[in-house]
């Protein structure tokens, strides 16, 4: 098969899609944290400031989501299809939570009858933290594994998503997001609101290095095919300490209240993740619990080798565009977040 | 229970119909900002400011709205309809990406700084990201168009594998975007946004002369309104011909469903009203005879291939249905452009503004390119049926093949219910708005009066 500096095109597909889910772990993860956070707000004013903290950057975090949609279905169409009508319920669920949250964004402000505002605070915090649970939830059952039969089809029931194993990456995601978002709001506000943010970042911390520790031992002792790659190549070893390594350093940060190197470092940890998953799961994209053989490889689910060469030249035009127009937005709004008449 | 084939449709038909009322708004209203303030930065009139600001707090309503309701399209190709997915990602995934990465990026970005970012940035910047937004939103059009596209004139692929394991692969890129229909398809979809976006303008400040509320502002804005959709609707009629024209080369199965044509051997007349008898396969109505026969092979008296040509089992069964979309979506258009026309000639003759009547017609009249938009999309995917890749895959071979009834049951429920309350509050919320009108700057008037009537040149510094 055709290589490009030592790499076939699927691998380079599967980390094209790697790297953009880690964009938008990064990215959405900060405003997803901020909206599960929102209803420890209590006053109108801190409501508003930490809304319009993500106010300019949410729309284009999520925009993430949809690249790497659309990657995914480019890249590996056959994993596109089984993943997403596998978990067709928490999917559709999930829909309809990013709706009531674009909409709670964009709502809230617009009247100033008290039950209103409080109805799309509620409605912000629960879709929120629901997108997190059921992107944790997803994730952890990629990690440990589907019932797939030999034609790539489901053969388990809704029940078989709640397992303990997914259930705890659903909560470790939403802790990870939560300490990022926390992060995220401490650095865009001031004052009172500063004060009041540095002790949630303290307690977010600690409810992710809890969840962290857990997810470590539970994989470790019950998803062992996570671990095979690292028994074959020990260098690898490498990523879980450099992991553990970055969480003291937040952890350090935080308390010294460095809050940018703070986030800084709870970025990379978020990458850190999701690449300790990927190595994990490489070369399969999808595995079969009922037979290793099952496992849907990036090559069985590959597009053909002229589609993803073509789509890793669109890549590498858009991904310098898409990172320039984001940083520009986040330059325009760097600093601390007042409000004005244009704001939510 | 009806099947998951059914429900699936019904429930993929719901949400894209619902999506489609809110993105022809966003690329049309994005024009008509970009005129606004482009005329604002060229005049340096507050009047132009403040419409400028009155429509962007309107277009972040829409634009939210359309994203919200667009990720859903995204994910429901996987979960409902996995077998397409797997048939098409080749190409379809491809274009998916590419709108993506190069128009969705560039619309959110700079969507933060048009809303957020009026006292942050410079005017010129401020004017780029209003550019870079209409930009971005007529780009996604032209992605999603292309993917559209290729379904119903596929070419620049090749079959690779069989029966449900079957996909296509893309052997020439460029030839899969720039298929046979791509380019009259999108140039007719874009066109139909402008209308739809000009109209809503028109609709508003028709609706402020009405009360008499900020006539000023008002006017400006119609005048901005009218100036697209006067362009448009013309524009429009070569489109609508340009796309029939390749209807009739690449489906002719679908263009003899829109005319409720049968019988190959026989001249094909035009209906302006009608019906069609599908089980005697009978169509009546008021028609032009010959006119079928003359836009496909430009003679009146050439036989145009008729949908007997097409087994029963590879042409659309809702013959009517398309042939009604079909003919509401050109007696619209036809209005449009008599409408503009009268309002340009009237304002020629400096008449237009007191003429009630036709204003209460402009402030109804939002809903035409709307229903247009609709209609027309419904004679498109309803007339290529049954094919959801026209003549390669099936719409019912396309299904999940593992999702059940009941789940597409709650989803469809489920969907109709948040799609409803969202409605609802879309319409409150616009009227909301468009009730509390444009923030007035002082002396807006007064400027805009000495700019356009005194002979003096006006200069802001000396007011």
């Amino acid at each position: 098969m055709e290589t490009i500096l030592g790499l076939d095109l699927p691998t380079w597909w599967f980390l094209v899609i790697g790297g953009l889910i880690t964009g938008y772990g990064v990215l959405d993860g900060f405003d997803l944290g901020a909206g599960a956070l929102h209803l420890f707000f209590k006053k109108e004013e801190s409501r508003r400031l930490v809304l319009n903290a993500i106010g300019p950057v949410w729309d284009g975090n999520e925009v993430w989501l949809v690249i790497a949609g659309g990657a995914l279905f480019a890249g590996f169409p056959l994993v596109y299809g089984v993943v997403l009508s596998t978990f067709y319920i928490p999917f559709m669920l999930f829909l309809v939570a990013l709706i009531f949250r674009a909409i709670s964004i964009e709502f809230r402000s617009k009247e100033t009858w008290l039950w209103w505002r409080k109805m799309w605070d509620i409605s912000y915090t629960v879709s929120s933290t629901g997108i997190t649970l059921l992107l944790g939830l997803v994730l952890g059952n990629l990690i440990h594994g589907l019932p797939i039969n030999k034609e790539h089809e489901f053969t388990g029931t809704l029940l078989t998503f709640f397992n303990p194993y997914a259930i705890l990456i659903a909560f470790t995601t939403l802790s990870l997001f939560m300490l990022h978002g926390s992060i995220y709001l401490v650095m865009k506000t001031e004052n009172r609101l500063y004060t009041r943010l540095t002790v949630i970042v303290n307690n977010c911390s600690k409810f992710f290095i809890l969840c962290f520790i857990l997810t470590s031992m539970a994989t470790l002792i019950y998803v062992p095919h996570m671990t095979l790659q690292f028994k074959s190549h020990p260098q690898l070893f490498l990523l879980p300490m450099l992991a553990v390594l970055i969480l003291l350093n937040i952890k350090r940060n935080v308390d010294a209240r460095r809050y940018y190197t703070a986030f800084l470092y709870s970025s990379i940890i978020t990458a850190c993740l999701l690449i300790l998953f990927a190595v994990g799961l490489y070369p399969n994209i999808v595995i079969s619990t009922t037979d290793p053989a099952y496992s849907i490889s990036i090559y069985a689910a590959a597009s053909s080798v002229k589609s993803l060469k073509i789509m890793l030249l669109i890549a590498a035009i858009g991904t310098p565009m898409v990172i320039g127009y984001t940083t520009f937005l986040f330059w325009t709004f760097r600093g601390k977040v007042k409000l004005n008449e244009m704001s939510y | 229970m009806p099947s998951v084939e059914i429900l699936s449709r019904i429930q993929f038909a719901f949400t894209i119909a619902f999506h489609y009322i809110y993105p022809p708004l966003s690329i049309g209203l994005g024009l008509c900002l970009v005129i606004m303030e482009g005329l604002y930065l060229k005049t340096g009139l507050s009047l132009y400011k403040d419409i400028t600001r009155f429509w962007i707090k309107i277009f972040a309503l829409i634009f939210g709205i359309g994203v919200a309701t667009g990720i859903v399209m995204e994910f429901e190709f996987g979960t409902n309809w996995a077998t397409y997915s797997h048939y098409v990602g080749d190409i379809f995934g491809s274009a998916l990406a590419a709108e993506g990465i190069f128009a969705f990026a560039m619309e959110s970005a700079f969507l933060g700084v048009l809303l957020f970012g009026w006292n942050r940035v410079h005017k010129g910047v401020h004017f780029f990201s209003t550019c870079m937004v209409a930009l971005g939103s007529i780009f996604s059009a032209l992605w999603i168009v292309i993917a559209n596209s290729w379904q119903q004139t596929p070419t620049g692929y090749r079959i690779e594998g069989h029966d449900l394991q079957a996909r296509a692969v893309v052997t020439d890129f460029w030839e899969m975007v720039f298929n046979p229909s791509s380019v009259d398809r999108f140039s007719h979809v874009i066109i139909g946004s402008f209308l739809a976006g000009s109209f809503l303008v028109m609709s508003v400040a028709a609706w402020y002369i009405l009360k008499n509320r900020s006539a000023k502002h008002a006017q400006a804005m119609f005048k901005v309104g009218l100036g697209v959709a006067v362009i448009a609707a013309l524009m429009q009629l070569f489109t609508g011909h340009r796309s029939a024209h390749y209807v009739s080369k690449y489906q002719p199965a679908k263009l003899a469903a829109m005319e409720g044509h049968y019988d190959s051997s026989a001249v094909a007349p035009m209906y302006i009203v009608g019906w069609v008898d599908n089980k005697n396969e009978k169509t009546t109505g008021i028609k032009i005879p010959g006119g079928l026969s003359f836009l496909t092979h430009g003679s009146f008296s050439a036989p145009v291939e008729g949908l007997r040509a097409t087994p029963k089992a590879d042409r659309p069964g809702a013959v009517n249905f398309v042939f009604q979309m079909y003919h509401i979506m050109i007696s619209i258009g036809m209005i449009l452009i008599a409408l503009t026309l009268l309002a340009v000639f009237l304002l020629w003759r400096k008449k237009l503004f007191n003429q009630r009547w036709l204003m209460i017609i402009f402030a109804w009249a939002v809903l035409l390119p709307q229903i247009a938009n609709q209609v027309g999309w419904y004679a498109a995917e309803v007339g290529r049926q049954p094919w959801v890749v026209y003549k390669l895959l099936r719409t019912s071979d396309a299904l999940s093949r593992k999702v059940t009834a009941d789940q597409v049951m709650f989803s469809l429920i489920l969907f109709t219910l948040v799609y409803m309350l969202l409605f609802t509050l879309f319409i409150y919320l616009l009227t909301r708005k468009i009730q509390h009108g444009p923030d007035v700057s002082e002396n807006a008037e007064i400027e805009y009066d000495g700019y356009y009537h005194d002979n003096i040149t006006y200069h802001p510094t000396k007011l």
